[in-house]
């Protein structure tokens, strides 16, 4: 899964870091690093803004694993086989390994798990907006693994070389995990599409309503991309948000032939000179909404987040009664 | 879950290998520690044996006095084996 990192326009950006030129002020052990294209390690000096920066990033993208967990467990108990909930099952608790994995990463940043989780319970920091989007059949469990997974692994390939080492690890063990993610949707969509007409229309629904959501997990054009610049300096960024998106596209348009599905687009065909396929334009005004919470899950998410956390305070507390029990026998031996 | 301690994972993958650093976690006590690392660290079998050590008992370099600390090794040049001459066809030297 994949969290965005951006605000909409006219949005105080709560935790964003204030803009500054690549070069002013940064430690020459850094500059130095990051000249050479190197991994800039935690103990490492680094400008506050860097610091800033990756934390919110890192931690936006750790609560999206964490809420991407809802839309498909909705499905757990209604999977239509007990293969497919067994996938189902495990590809979710992968979710929440991701999650782990980044909370981690964004602690060697000097930040605490429990800060963070109370920053994204208080709606301090957001998740990606894509899951604020209901899943009404089982074929949306396909069309996430397929194109909201897929939309994610192109975010997160280059993500790998990301100039912040913890950060660059942990997505190369995210991105192994997420292949399993895109081929179990679209296997779950190659099936449904061959099979009844109703199940090949549920299929096709699923795809048309959340293809146009998908794009938008790339972000914001590129003209409308503030933060981009100097994350690509600081070598946070590879690539540009349209450019992914690009990416994105070419490689999906291809597979919806091979699923028999259409992409719910006119505007997409082959563009020879560029050597890219064109699409249509995107409502960024909708991504907006669902950034701003006005998307159709916002509130039911963020309050099953809340619940869960809440409910399983005694599950924690019991931990650490056990522990310090535990602890308190030992010292008592000795 | 906010005073639990941070624990650094390593994972031998095989036997044959040495344990390398997966990454942290945060648990109760070391039995925990461990069965949270199973579950975080090796879903797809990547070990075959685990280590957890508190964070706070890990001693590090730092890495403003890298150049200091290991500048010793940097003009022993002598101590690799391309430093020295061999007169040619010796072989196996």
């Amino acid at each position: 899964m994949y969290g965005n990192d951006f605000s909409a326009p006219g949005e105080a950006p709560g935790e964003a870091p204030r803009p500054r030129p690549a070069t002013a002020d940064e430690p020459v052990s850094f500059a130095a690093v990051i000249a050479d294209d190197g991994r800039v390690e935690p103990r490492d000096e680094m400008p506050e803004g860097y610091r800033r920066t990756l934390v919110r990033q890192i931690a936006q993208h750790a609560h999206s694993e964490i809420i991407g967990m809802q839309p498909e467990g909705n499905w757990i108990s209604r999977a239509p086989s007990l293969r497919r909930k067994a996938i189902l099952m495990a590809k979710v608790q992968d979710e929440a390994g991701h999650g782990l994995y980044l909370y981690a990463a964004a602690e060697t940043l000097g930040a605490d798990r429990a800060d963070l989780l109370d920053q994204l319970h208080s709606g301090r920091q957001k998740y990606s907006s894509i899951f604020n989007y209901p899943t009404l059949t089982w074929a949306d469990v396909g069309a996430i693994g397929w194109l909201v997974d897929g939309a994610a692994i192109v975010n997160q390939v280059p993500l790998c070389r990301c100039s912040y080492g913890p950060y660059a690890r942990a997505m190369v063990r995210v991105c192994k995990e997420e292949s399993f993610h895109q081929r179990q949707g679209f296997e779950i969509l190659h099936t449904l599409s061959h099979g009844t007409a109703e199940q090949k229309a549920m299929a096709q629904d699923a795809v048309d309503r959340y293809w146009w959501p998908s794009l938008m997990m790339f972000g914001p054009p590129d003209d409308d991309s503030p933060n981009s610049a100097q994350s690509m300096a600081w070598g946070i960024k590879r690539f540009s948000n349209d450019d992914l998106r690009q990416r994105f596209v070419d490689m999906t348009v291809p597979q919806a032939e091979a699923l028999g599905l259409t992409l719910p687009d006119p505007e997409i065909r082959w563009n020879e000179e560029r050597g890219h396929y064109d699409f249509g334009d995107i409502d960024f005004t909708e991504l907006f909404e669902v950034i701003k919470g006005n998307g159709p899950c916002n509130a039911q998410r963020l309050a099953h987040r809340v619940k869960a956390h809440d409910d399983g305070a005694w599950v924690r507390e019991a931990a650490s009664a056990y522990a310090a029990k535990q602890s308190a026998r030992s010292e008592g031996a000795a | 879950m906010r005073d639990w301690p941070l624990w650094e994972v390593f994972v031998r993958s095989r036997r044959g290998l040495s344990h390398v650093h997966a990454g942290s976690l945060h648990a109760p006590d070391a039995e925990m520690a461990l069965r949270n690392a199973r579950d975080l660290y090796t879903r797809r079998q990547e070990g075959v044996s685990l280590w957890v050590v508190r964070s706070s008992d890990i001693e590090a370099s730092t890495p403003d006095e890298r150049d200091s600390f290991f500048d010793p090794a940097a003009d022993k040049i002598y101590r690799h084996p391309t430093f020295y001459d061999v007169p040619e066809g010796v072989e196996h030297l």
